[in-house]
């Protein structure tokens, strides 16, 4: 006797569903498990030990490049959460009206170009104006990811605001509400989840850099992913597995909050 | 009678100036930080390389002739540039490939979560997202755990006794596509999943009453409806997959170069800007094509469903 | 100035809102004017894009009239924003603050008015009891039914007093029995406040039961504004007839008119008595309407008794009374009419029966054309 039939399975793609979730996690499960092995190498686990967690504590320059890391994406996510919260709030629930179109593609436009052709780009642009200024700080870095965490952070903003009845501020003005009010009493607190999760999204968007960073950055401006990246080029430790570990734990951490954030829907 | 009109009017314009003031912020800092410096490189594209790297001012085409073109050190005769033609096949062609099978295998995944009654769903569209927030460079790293020669394929084929020596996987085109399937999956399966959400099942319901086949409700009914979520996921893959440069540059090495490395190169020990800026500019056109065609493929489809 | 007894609650003057420009503008409200009065029940009664509204926004504040005035207590409010308004809204959708609680959104308007706490608190608790929605103040409003949401809209848009309150379809959510408990319950509400209601509906029934007058609107203008017994047993035009309840039109001819009651040729219906409106004089071609309910089947042949005769089409069964229609003898216009049923007695004429209709007298009307 056959299964009873259901609509909504269709054959193979519980299948290959399930090859594919195992397939994502069984390298990321490699590299963790590695993280805990005692022995110097990949092929042969010799058993459970911290001392590659150890070791990378005790680099300063991992040090150093996760605390740049941090402190770049702590600013540029507060600064681009702040930008596209307004723009969000200028390009949603409108008639459309000259240029809003022109703000959509501007605001989009760091998702539509490559990378590496940013990268490129600035490259050249910060170049010049270091030797103009003779300035070589991290302003550059955190610009640079401002920037192309604005669009990041503004698509839960925006999708927020364009989801909120409008007739909410409708109903505080018929109250009373002046238009400040009517947006800090209304409008914001239920705002405030797509802001949160704008947030976390520029936040980790702007950890996960690589290229951009990698391209910007002056002498001694590695963040974790550039020293990563520069390790992983010359020779592989099984130090890298537990900075990647610990890195691997920050992101699930946010993408947890970020779940339970859009999940509380009003 | 008082101007009612006039007064909507300006009321209206000083909605929209307001709009503007509360978009400049953005707007200034993609400018500046995004998209004015690409102009840049399109100017840059037309000079004469420095000797040190950056520029000369002085206008040139030679950065565009050898983006296709080399000249003959001997006699300045212009060939085509193998090495680079090679190098554009080679990212397209892995750029399509990532695209299939990202499509061919997400596809499915995508169903899988969109048809889990409600409250495992979110578990399971959870699992997807967890990749998609790790960083790229790390998931490469277990990728290149997994398929180097000290890694854990070969590891354990030598210690099964299959193999003698390592298979030579790492710094192939093939593990440069296993890696970007890898990476980029999460993006295909996550904006298929968006549509597939909002799937209607009573319409498969529908289909079925109408005596079609599983694989004809597959064909006829929810890969039409889902079309916008293939589009999207197709383009959020081939755009990133086109100017790779992680991925191929750690698991390529230095000889299967993608066009994001050769672009790295012409800035770094090639020292040649203009070059590297007439490439940048060359996959800026190859993506802006490719965008305009989702463009318009949304665009239809949105007229559609009004 | 004129006396306070006098004045209007809200008085519109000519007032037009106009959407769009140039060949695409379409007029909302077309100039239209009405005077609403204290401490009335009103209700702006009308189809689906009939403007009715976008007059109630209008008053609202939530859009501003392209042309014309409006008056609140004398005052010229059109161009005054919303929130300086002293009118208050109870909207379809309820927009009920789903992040606070139900207390909250009762209090919002007098906190943004910057009442004293206490005072807040005991006008909230007030409007808890008014509502009889004290048991549940501390809720979200995600956490209660549509009939207490409903109940805190209310609550919520009588609280800081207005002078006017707009009701925007506030009850077509709600599922039939509800809304025949909260259609008493806002008539309780209006009498115990003494507030001026305006009412929005396109439920004719909801419409007479409710209203103390009505204004019947189609295409952004007025076409009737009278109480309910007005509106519908004097309609003034077509439109206004055949939109409250059913009604059959029968065209003829006046002969003669005496003393306000015209004797009309039908083709159908030999010779009608028909009320004439009032300052109507016409002859020639009129139509005459006629209600369901003042017609009756008897057996055809009858002269006398009948006015006109037909076929009878179809029975419909309705519990408390039963719908015939009948095909005249021009076999095109199809007469409606409604006989209450009567207990242990089943269908006196069965489909495809030969019929007569009785009209009875004073029933029917000639039209305003």
């Amino acid at each position: 006797m056959a299964r009873t039939f259901s609509i909504r399975r269709q054959r193979g793609f519980t299948a290959i569903a399930m090859i594919c979730f195992f397939a994502l996690y069984l390298p990321i499960g490699v590299l963790v498990f590695y993280s805990f092995n005692a022995g110097q190498s990949l092929a042969s686990f010799e058993g459970v030990s911290l001392r590659w967690f150890q070791k990378a504590f005790e680099n300063q320059h991992v040090i150093d490049a996760s605390l740049r890391s941090l402190q770049i994406a702590m600013t540029a996510a507060i600064i681009s959460t702040v930008a596209a919260t307004m723009a969000a709030l200028a390009t949603t629930r409108t008639e459309p009206y000259r240029g809003l179109t022109l703000k959509y593609a501007f605001i989009n436009q760091p998702l539509m170009i490559p990378e590496i052709v940013t990268a490129v780009a600035l490259l050249i642009f910060f170049a010049r104006i270091k030797t103009w200024t003779g300035y070589s700080g991290l302003g550059y870095l955190i610009a640079a990811h401002t920037a192309f965490c604005i669009p990041f952070a503004y698509l839960p903003i925006r999708a927020r605001l364009e989801n909120m009845d409008l007739t909410l501020e409708k109903a505080a003005a018929d109250l009373y509400a002046t238009p400040w009010k009517a947006f800090r009493y209304v409008t914001l607190p239920l705002l405030w989840p797509g802001i949160l999760a704008g947030f976390m999204l520029a936040f980790v968007i702007s950890l996960d850099d690589v290229v951009i960073t990698e391209f910007v950055k002056s002498a001694g401006q590695d963040t974790l992913p550039t020293y990563m990246l520069g390790q992983l080029r010359r020779a592989i430790t099984p130090e890298m597995n537990a900075i990647s570990t610990l890195f691997l734990l920050l992101s699930i951490g946010v993408v947890t909050v970020f779940f339970i954030v859009n999940r509380k829907r009003v | 009678m008082r101007d009612a009109a006039g007064l909507i009017e300006a009321e209206k314009n000083r909605d929209i100036r307001k709009r503007w003031l509360l978009s400049l912020p953005a707007l200034l800092i993609i400018l500046l930080a995004a998209t004015g410096p690409l102009l840049i490189v399109l100017i840059y594209s037309f000079l004469t390389p420095g000797p040190y790297g950056d520029v000369q001012w002085l206008p040139s085409l030679d950065g565009w002739v050898s983006v296709a073109l080399e000249r003959d050190i001997f006699d300045d005769t212009l060939s085509l540039a193998d090495a680079h033609i090679s190098i554009f096949l080679r990212s397209v062609t892995l750029s399509l490939v990532t695209t299939l099978l990202t499509l061919i295998v997400g596809f499915p995944t995508a169903y899988f979560i969109a048809t889990r009654p409600e409250r495992t769903r979110e578990l399971w569209l959870f699992l997807i997202t967890i990749p998609f927030w790790t960083n790229l460079l790390i998931r490469t790293f277990a990728i290149l755990e997994v398929i180097r020669n000290e890694g854990l394929i070969n590891g354990l084929l030598m210690d099964a006794g299959l193999i003698a020596r390592p298979i030579q996987m790492l710094f192939t085109d093939g593990a440069i596509l296993t890696g970007m399937v890898y990476v980029y999956l999460p993006l295909m399966v996550l904006p298929l999943y968006a549509s597939m959400e909002k799937l209607d099942f009573r319409l498969i319901e529908a289909g079925y009453d109408l005596y079609a086949t599983p694989f004809k409700v597959l064909r006829k009914i929810i890969i039409p409806l889902v079309k916008p979520g293939i589009i999207a996921g197709s383009i959020l893959v081939f755009i990133p997959a086109l100017g790779a440069y992680v991925t191929p540059s750690i698991l390529g090495g230095g000889k299967n170069m993608m066009l994001g490395n050769l672009i790295e190169l012409q800035f770094g020990q090639g020292r040649n800007w203009p070059l590297g800026s007439a490439l940048s500019i060359t996959l800026m056109l190859i993506v802006m094509a490719a965008l305009l065609v989702y463009v318009r493929n949304a665009g239809s489809q949105g007229s559609r469903h009004g | 100035m004129p006396h306070m007894a006098e004045l209007s609650a809200v008085e519109i003057r000519n007032v037009s809102k106009v959407f769009g420009f140039g060949e695409f503008a379409f007029a909302a409200v077309d100039n239209t004017s009405v005077s609403i009065r204290q401490n009335e029940f009103f209700t702006l009664l009308g189809p689906s894009g009939c403007g009715k509204t976008t007059l109630l926004r209008l008053i609202a504040g939530f859009e501003f009239p392209t042309s014309g005035d409006i008056m609140l207590s004398g005052e010229n409010i059109a161009a005054m924003p919303p929130f300086k308004r002293p009118v208050n809204t109870v909207f379809q959708s309820y927009a009920l603050f789903p992040h606070m609680t139900v207390a909250e959104n009762i209090g919002f308007g007098l906190n943004m008015l910057g009442r004293p706490k206490q005072e807040v608190r005991d006008r909230v608790a007030a409007m808890l009891k008014l509502v009889r929605m004290e048991a549940l103040a501390g809720r979200r409003t995600s956490q209660i039914s549509g009939g207490q949401q409903q109940r805190v809209a209310l609550a919520r848009a009588l609280a800081p007093q207005p002078k006017v309150l707009l009701l925007d379809e506030p009850l077509s959510a709600l599922d039939y029995k509800l809304r025949k408990d909260m259609q008493i319950e806002l008539k309780r509400l209006q009498a115990e406040t003494g507030i001026t209601f305006i009412f929005v509906t396109h439920d004719q029934e909801e419409a007479l039961t409710m209203s103390d007058r009505i204004a019947v609107m189609s295409s952004g203008k007025i076409l009737q504004v009278g109480n309910p017994r007005e509106i519908y047993d004097a309609p003034a035009d077509r439109f206004v007839a055949d939109f409250i309840g059913e009604t059959n039109f029968l065209k003829g001819r006046i002969a003669s008119v005496d003393n306000g009651i015209a004797s009309v040729e039908t083709a159908m219906a030999g010779v009608i008595s028909a009320t004439m409106p009032k300052d109507f004089n016409a002859d020639g071609e009129v139509t005459v309407v006629l209600r369901p309910e003042h017609a009756s089947l008897c057996p055809p042949d009858q002269p006398g008794v009948c006015q006109m005769s037909g076929t009878l089409e179809n029975v419909v069964y309705f519990g408390t009374d039963t719908h015939y229609h009948v095909r005249l003898s021009d076999n095109e216009t199809v007469f409606t009419l409604r006989e209450q049923n009567k207990p242990l007695q089943g269908a006196r004429f069965a489909e495809g029966d030969r019929v007569g209709i009785a009209i009875e007298a004073n029933a029917a009307r000639v039209l305003r054309n």
